[in-house]
Parts: C-alpha cells; sequence; structure tokens
C-alpha cells in the first residue's frame, strides 16, 4: 500500500479546512476571489470545455461545408477562412493547452503531492483571469472582423490582410502570460510541497507528465509572446521585421513560431500521457510497467521537442543541411512515445482488466495514437514529407495526435476523476457506448483524411476538385457521429451533477493518494500532511518468480 | 470549378493510396511511403493485437483477482527502444536519399520562370512567352523552375509529380521534375494565401517535344476559329480570371461581379463615377489599380504584356455578352 488511508474525525462546522470545497465557502464571490486550487481548477474546467464546444461548432460547419466541391452553405471563401482559423486558434489557445494542466492538473497536482494548495494560489488566481482576457481580446477580434490567417499567422499574409489580426495575436500573446504563471507554479510546487516521504521516483507518472509540461510552458511561451508582439509592431508602426516589402524576412516568423509552437505540440499531449499512466495500472490492478523508462521519457520529449521546430519547414526553402539535421532530430524524438506506448501495452499483462469508461478511453487512446504516431513517420521521412507537406494528411496526423491523443486522455481523465472532482457517479453504461460513438466517429472523420490527402487534396480549402468528394462527405458523416458523442457525453456529465450516484472515496479501487481522501475533498485536502511509503501503483502480489 | 469538372479525373483512376505516378521521382517517393506504410501496419497490429489480446485475455472476472506485482524489466525496454532506433535510422536515411534526388537539377534541364501571386500561376518561357494557369512542358526532359512570389507566401504543388516547393517574396525558390507521361496534371497551391487559395489551381500540360515547341511558339494557348465571345469565355477561365470575378450576379467573390456592369455606370472608391466602356473595360486590365470600384481593394495583378490584342478584345466582347441577355 502506498499510504495509510486517512479517514479523519467528522467535520467541525467552525472550521472550514475540514468541509468539503464546494461547501466550505458560499456565494459567488466565494468562488470569484476562491485561491482554492480546486476550485480553479474547475472554473477552468468549465472555461476549456465552453471554448471545445464553440471550437467544435465551427468545426461541423467546415465539414458541412466541405460535404460538397463548390461553395454552397457558406456566403464565402473568406467565411470558411475565418472558420477554419478559429477553429484552430480557439482549440489550440483556449482549450488544448490549459485543457489537461490548468483544469484537472491544477485540482490533482497538489492533492497527489500530499500538498493543501499550489505553491502560489494568487499567482494560480491571477492566471485564470489573465486567460479570461485572453479570451475576451479573442471574442472582441472575431467582433472586428475575425482573422483569416489560419492559426500560424503566417507572415507575410497575416501583415497583408485586412482582417483584425493584431487583436488576436494580442489575444494568443495574454494567454501565453496565463500559460507562463500555470507552469511556473507547478514547477516550484513539485519542487518544495512534496509530503514527507515523496521521492522524485515515488511520484505519480501524471506530476512527472505536468512537470515537464511545465518546463516547457516557462521556456517556449515568451517565445511566441516575442513573435506575435514583432508581428503587431510591424502592423501597427510598420516596422520592417517579417514583410519583404519593407526588407522582412517571411520565412524568419516560421521559425519563430515553430519554436514555440512545436515544443506547444508536447504542451498539448505529454499531459494526456500522465493521464493515461494513472488509468492502467487502476484499471488493469497492475504497477505501471518500466516507471522510470515513463518518466524520463517524458523529460526527454520536453528536451528534444525543443530541437524539431524546422520539420514544418521542409519545403520552405531552408537549406538541405537544415533540413537533413531536423528531419535527424524529429524521428530521434519519437523514440520515448514509443517506449511509453510498449510500456503501457506491457501494464495490461497478467493484470485484471476493467473496462470502465476511463479504461475505455485509454485503450482508445493507444490505438488512435499509435496511428498518429506512426503516420508521424510518413512526414519526418523527407522525401515522403514533401509530398504529404500541407495536406489533408498533417490534418489527420494532428487530429490523431491532438484528438485521439489529447482529447481522450481529457475524457479519460475527466471520466476518471469526476467522481473525486463532483462527489457524483456518471452512468456508467452510457459513458462506455458514448466512448464507443466517438472513436467511431473519430475514425470514421480522421482515418478518411489520411486517404485524401495521399492523394494530393491540400489543407485549408474552401473548395476543391470533384475526386475526392466521396471521401470528404464521408469525413463530414463522421464528424457529426463524433458531434453527437461530445453532446451526449455533455448531457450525461451535466445530468449527473444534479441527479447522479452520490460517489464514494474510492470507486476504482486505486491505491494513488488522490483516492485515499474523502470524496470530494475537503478544503485543505487532507486533515494532516499524509507521509508516503511507497509507489502511487503498489498492486499485484509479489509472486517470487522475478518478473 | 468547370475546369475541374471539364478535365478532372476519376477517384478510380488512383491508387488507393498515393495519385498516379507521372515523374521519374514518383516511383522513388512512393517506395519510401510503402516501406514506411507496411512497416506501420506491422507495428500498429503488433501493438493492438497484443492490446486487444490482453484485454480478452486478462480481463476481471472477479472483484478479488489477484494480479503480479511486475514492475519492470530493463533488459525488454532496452530492447524495445534499441530496434525502434535502428529503424529509424533506416527511414531518415532512405528518406534523405531520395529528398536529395529531388532537390539536385539536372544539368540539362529546360528552365522555366514561375510567378506566383494572388491568385494564379504565371509560367515565363526563354523566348518570352508567358501563360497563366497552364505549365506546358516536353515529355522526357528534366524542367527546372525557377520560382519567386510577388506578394504573400505560395507554394507549388503538384501531386503527380510529388514536388512541392514554397515559393516567396524576395527569393528565388527551385524545383524540377521530368515527366514521363503525356497528359494534364493538377497544380494546386498548397501554402495558404487568402480568398482565392483554394482556386488558385493550375494544370501541368505534358506534351510530346516537337507539340511543345509548337506551343511555346503560338503563346501557350489555342484559339482555333472560336467566335471572339466564346474565345473570351476561354480566356476568362483560362487567365483565371474567374478566380476572382464572378458572372453570375452573387457577388460573393474578392472582385467585382461582371454580370451587366458593360454600359452601366460604376461608383469608384474615390467617389466618382465611370462609364463601363470598352475602353475602360481595356484600362482595367492593363491598369487595374488605376480606377478602383467602390468597396473593393487595389489588389488585381496587371494584364500588360500577358494579353495580345485579340485576347483583350475576346475578353471584352465577352464581358459585355454578359448582361446581354437579360
Amino acid at each position: 500500500m502506498s499510504t495509510a488511508t486517512l479517514p479523519g474525525p467528522i467535520p467541525h462546522d467552525h472550521d472550514v479546512g475540514r468541509i468539503n470545497y464546494l461547501h466550505s465557502h458560499r456565494g459567488v464571490m466565494s468562488w470569484v476571489y476562491t485561491l482554492d486550487h480546486k476550485r480553479i481548477g474547475i472554473m477552468y474546467l468549465a472555461a476549456v470545455t465552453a471554448s471545445f464546444l464553440v471550437g467544435g461548432v465551427m468545426a461541423l460547419l467546415i465539414r458541412a461545408e466541405l460535404i460538397d466541391p463548390q461553395l454552397t452553405m457558406l456566403p464565402s471563401n473568406k467565411v470558411y477562412n475565418q472558420l477554419f482559423t478559429l477553429h484552430g486558434a480557439i482549440m489550440v489557445f483556449l482549450f488544448i493547452i490549459p485543457s489537461i494542466p490548468a483544469a484537472l492538473g491544477n485540482f490533482f497536482l497538489p492533492i497527489m503531492l500530499g500538498a493543501k494548495d499550489v505553491a502560489f494560489p494568487r499567482l494560480n488566481l491571477a492566471s485564470f483571469y489573465i486567460y479570461v482576457v485572453g479570451a475576451i481580446f479573442a471574442v472582441i477580434s472575431i467582433v472586428l472582423g475575425s482573422v483569416d490567417t489560419g492559426w500560424t499567422f503566417y507572415t507575410p499574409y497575416s501583415v497583408d490582410t485586412q482582417t483584425s489580426v493584431v487583436m488576436m495575436t494580442m489575444g494568443a500573446f495574454i494567454l501565453g502570460f496565463s500559460s507562463i504563471f500555470t507552469g511556473l507554479n507547478f514547477i516550484v510546487t513539485v519542487h518544495k510541497l512534496r509530503a514527507p516521504g515523496l521521492t522524485w521516483f515515488r511520484m505519480p507518472l501524471f506530476v512527472w507528465a505536468l512537470y515537464a509540461t511545465s518546463i516547457i510552458q516557462v521556456l517556449a511561451t515568451p517565445v511566441l509572446g516575442i513573435t506575435l508582439l514583432l508581428l503587431a509592431i510591424e502592423r501597427v508602426a510598420h516596422v520592417g521585421i517579417f514583410d519583404p516589402l519593407m526588407g522582412g524576412d517571411p520565412v524568419l516568423f516560421q521559425h519563430f513560431f515553430w519554436f514555440y509552437s512545436h515544443p506547444a505540440v508536447y504542451i498539448m499531449i505529454v499531459p494526456g500521457m500522465g493521464i493515461i499512466s494513472e488509468i492502467i495500472p487502476t484499471f488493469a490492478r497492475k504497477p505501471i510497467f518500466g516507471y522510470r523508462f515513463i518518466a524520463f521519457s517524458s523529460i526527454a520529449i520536453a528536451l528534444i521537442g525543443f530541437l524539431v521546430w524546422g520539420h514544418h519547414m521542409f519545403t520552405s526553402g531552408q537549406s538541405e543541411i537544415a533540413v537533413m539535421i531536423f528531419s535527424a532530430l524529429t524521428f530521434l524524438v519519437s523514440i520515448p512515445s514509443a517506449i511509453k506506448v510498449f510500456n503501457w501495452t506491457a501494464t495490461l499483462y497478467r493484470g485484471s482488466i476493467d473496462l470502465k469508461t476511463p479504461m475505455l478511453y485509454a485503450l482508445s487512446f493507444i490505438f488512435l495514437f499509435t496511428i498518429g504516431g506512426l503516420t508521424g513517420l510518413f512526414l519526418g521521412a523527407l522525401a515522403t514529407d514533401i509530398h504529404l507537406h500541407d495536406t489533408y494528411f498533417i490534418v489527420a496526423h494532428f487530429h490523431y495526435v491532438m484528438v485521439g491523443g489529447t482529447v481522450m486522455a481529457f475524457m479519460g481523465g475527466l471520466h476518471y476523476w469526476w467522481p473525486k472532482m463532483t462527489g457524483r457517479m456518471y452512468p456508467e453504461l452510457l459513458g462506455q457506448i458514448t466512448c464507443g460513438i466517438v472513436f467511431l466517429g473519430f475514425n470514421m472523420t480522421f482515418f478518411t483524411q489520411f486517404i485524401l490527402g495521399s492523394q494530393g487534396m491540400p489543407r485549408r480549402y474552401a473548395t476543391y476538385d470533384e475526386q475526392f468528394q466521396p471521401l470528404h462527405a464521408f469525413s463530414s458523416v463522421g464528424a457529426l457521429v463524433l458531434g453527437v458523442g461530445f453532446a451526449i457525453t455533455t448531457a450525461y456529465l451535466l445530468w449527473s451533477l444534479w441527479k447522479g450516484a452520490k460517489a464514494p472515496r474510492n470507486p476504482w479501487g486505486s491505491l494513488s493518494l488522490e483516492w485515499q481522501i474523502e470524496t470530494p475533498p475537503i478544503h485543505q485536502n487532507f486533515l494532516e500532511t499524509p507521509v508516503i511509503e511507497g509507489m502511487p501503483y503498489d498492486y499485484g502480489v509479489e509472486t517470487g518468480g522475478g518478473h | 470549378m468547370e475546369i475541374a469538372a471539364a478535365r478532372g479525373r476519376s477517384i478510380m483512376d488512383k491508387t488507393f493510396f498515393m495519385p498516379r505516378q507521372a515523374s521519374t521521382m514518383a516511383a522513388a517517393v512512393d517506395d519510401v511511403y510503402y516501406f514506411v506504410y507496411w512497416l506501420s501496419v506491422f507495428f500498429f497490429a503488433l501493438i493492438v493485437g497484443l492490446m486487444i489480446f490482453f484485454v480478452i485475455r486478462y480481463r476481471r472476472r472477479s472483484p478479488d483477482d489477484v494480479t503480479p506485482k511486475i514492475t519492470h524489466s530493463y533488459a525488454l525496454e532496452a530492447f524495445w527502444s534499441i530496434i525502434p532506433l535502428f529503424l529509424i535510422i533506416l527511414i531518415f536515411a532512405w528518406g534523405f536519399k531520395v529528398y536529395l534526388q529531388l532537390r539536385v537539377v539536372p544539368a540539362n534541364a529546360f528552365e522555366i520562370h514561375v510567378t506566383a501571386l494572388k491568385w494564379q500561376w504565371q509560367f515565363t518561357y526563354p523566348d518570352g512567352t508567358v501563360t497563366i494557369g497552364e505549365l506546358g512542358v516536353p515529355v522526357g526532359r528534366p524542367v527546372k523552375l525557377l520560382m519567386n512570389s510577388q506578394d504573400v507566401i505560395h507554394s507549388f504543388y503538384v501531386p503527380d509529380m510529388r514536388v512541392k516547393q514554397d515559393v516567396v517574396p524576395n527569393r528565388y525558390t527551385v524545383a524540377w521534375f521530368e515527366a514521363t507521361e503525356v497528359g494534364d496534371h493538377r497544380i494546386y497551391c498548397a501554402e495558404y494565401c487568402g480568398d482565392g487559395h483554394s482556386q488558385m489551381y493550375g494544370w501541368v500540360k505534358v506534351m510530346p517535344p516537337d507539340v511543345f515547341n509548337d506551343w511555346v511558339a503560338a503563346g501557350g494557348i489555342e484559339a482555333g476559329n472560336l467566335p471572339p465571345v466564346e474565345y473570351g469565355k476561354l480566356l476568362f477561365e483560362k487567365k483565371t480570371c474567374i478566380v476572382c470575378h464572378s458572372v453570375d450576379g452573387t457577388g460573393n467573390k474578392q472582385c467585382p461581379d461582371l454580370l451587366g456592369v458593360f454600359g452601366h455606370e460604376v461608383t469608384l472608391t474615390d467617389g466618382s463615377t465611370v462609364m463601363a466602356d470598352e475602353n475602360y473595360l481595356r484600362r482595367s486590365m492593363m491598369e487595374p489599380n488605376a480606377d478602383v470600384v467602390q468597396g473593393y481593394r487595389a489588389e488585381m495583378p496587371s494584364f500588360a504584356g500577358l494579353l495580345k490584342d485579340d485576347q483583350t478584345t475576346a475578353l471584352i466582347e465577352y464581358i459585355k455578352s454578359l448582361g446581354a441577355s437579360e
């Protein structure tokens, strides 16, 4: 057993620290001014989920337009271009980057460390409000004449277009600070607030993943901030930085942009990998196989991930030498991810596997992330990347990693921790069926796009050649199935808040620390500081026969 | 899109994943593709197969199931770290080798200048012939493309040739291919460039060498004996006017709709009006930014030097015909 269970006496009303965090303080203002990491996590959860639903509706509009090769539903190409730009910008900056770290991470990181809160609770609340301000800028930019540059803001198009690029980039700039503050907070928390006995190699792998992610957030995000600031200066003050008409270099922008945005894809996926490393041991009742390899692979991804940005630019005209080096480094970064997949699969061996909804999402993750990772090999290989770059193959690969990976992990984590966070059980059978719908809809939508891209269908096209129509139409039907899946999930999770069965302390029989405390957790998480005596995944009995 | 309908190929012409192979490099690229493909199929089947097998074999039978405490095996983990390492070195080396062949232009290549602009491709031949949206090339001879953009970044992409290269302002980029079969092959713009991005297409027209020579000599277009209005309609598509101008009264493109414009007053950005007669239409093609219609941006490229006199006349006759039947 990792830790003794912590029953504790019945809370006294006069001691708010002992009351469940949802009831410890009352009224709207107690949420607005809260410094409780759990409440901040819940507010983030509401915000990122709302962003996800808005971005998702835009995706459905895009797919609806693409059922037909000609422009049919939308008034003009420009509106289509604005839609895919907003879909990308909202999903990346408002949903996927903060999704797991800021919502689930905020809630569980301190609890998993045996701490009362993060190291800087005020900074934590500030990062949430900075996120809100950034989101407001994004909304203003939509009202002012929505951006049509793609979420990548490539110059010189982004200098040239009449849409509200400055507002949107300012939004992303501000959101960057939110991300930096969260990362900084987590790094300090992990270093300083671990409970007695919680050595580095006893930390849950979700904490390792958040730690690796935080390093990237702190080191890479400032580069994005500077880049977007330079772009805004160029547009407003006409200083030639990226625009060739003013003596600038447009390809320089791509280097700056991807220097952040490639590490950023690891900001998006590594926390998801952390969740999978939590779910699989619990529902297979086995210690995670190769704890150290998985922990170090997160750090390896974080470090090598900084050196591969040029693989977004193999056709940009950069030198052949640079192209060669970036290709080699790109292949290297695939190894740590491969190790994780093998280790998760090995964890299942001789387990006692319970296919509850979180586990179904975790297995979906392995299935889909494996496809996402393997298709990365086609893009790391130079000869094939030239053909596949900027086609639907890229769109499919990216979505297999970001939706098949991160969103599946987010859904798995949401179901896994839902009882702990809300005190209510979600409907299990409905959850399992819906996971099947999401899995089916996702593959229909995006596997099709690998074929489209291989055949030469370029991305970001409002209209397209008729030969691609059958596959596009099939993909659109898949998107509808996927949308239905997410709609059902939203509905039953909200329903469960109101009518769901009361959740027990540890419904999954997990050994990790967050399941040993009250459900929902009390305001101060622990009545007394826990002492950690072992690994969080100490399942199973010694067989004596070695490994 | 009319062009696509008239000349598009059926999906049945294609192999399941990759488009047809129409250049000398296509087969080499596809070999890498299919090697990675089968390798991926193998590893996917291995991982997901094992996963499904374990899930079925080791499903939870009772809440009291006892499991063994297996924590790690450094030998096994080293094994499955090193095997992929060898495989990725192989894919890297192979991909790089073929990439170098894609990049090194053969010495005897025929050179054509490519200019990209919103939203058309212009091809300039050594004798000064300029074509728009149609890249005529001889079969069996390497063609070197020296490319430059007049505005934002575009990307020259011909799937059938496995060629893609960004086209950047203030800088030359180079691509090459050698066509292996006579016929038409789609050109796309692969780098997002604004409203007309998805219509910024063209065709590589591969011809036998003698036909190619005649084609260049004739200015890259066959008028035949078409009446001016129909020749104008053809030019309206070939010279890519259709990308930005609608002609059906919907006005849903980035430049003014031309239905019934002839013979009517047009309001310009400075508030003045001008009669849309033959000379106005001609001037709009040659100096498009002199008189910009109110509500639109000055972003049309000049066609001076790109249209012969009879072509200009034919286009004007076509535009005149647009309102006539109403």
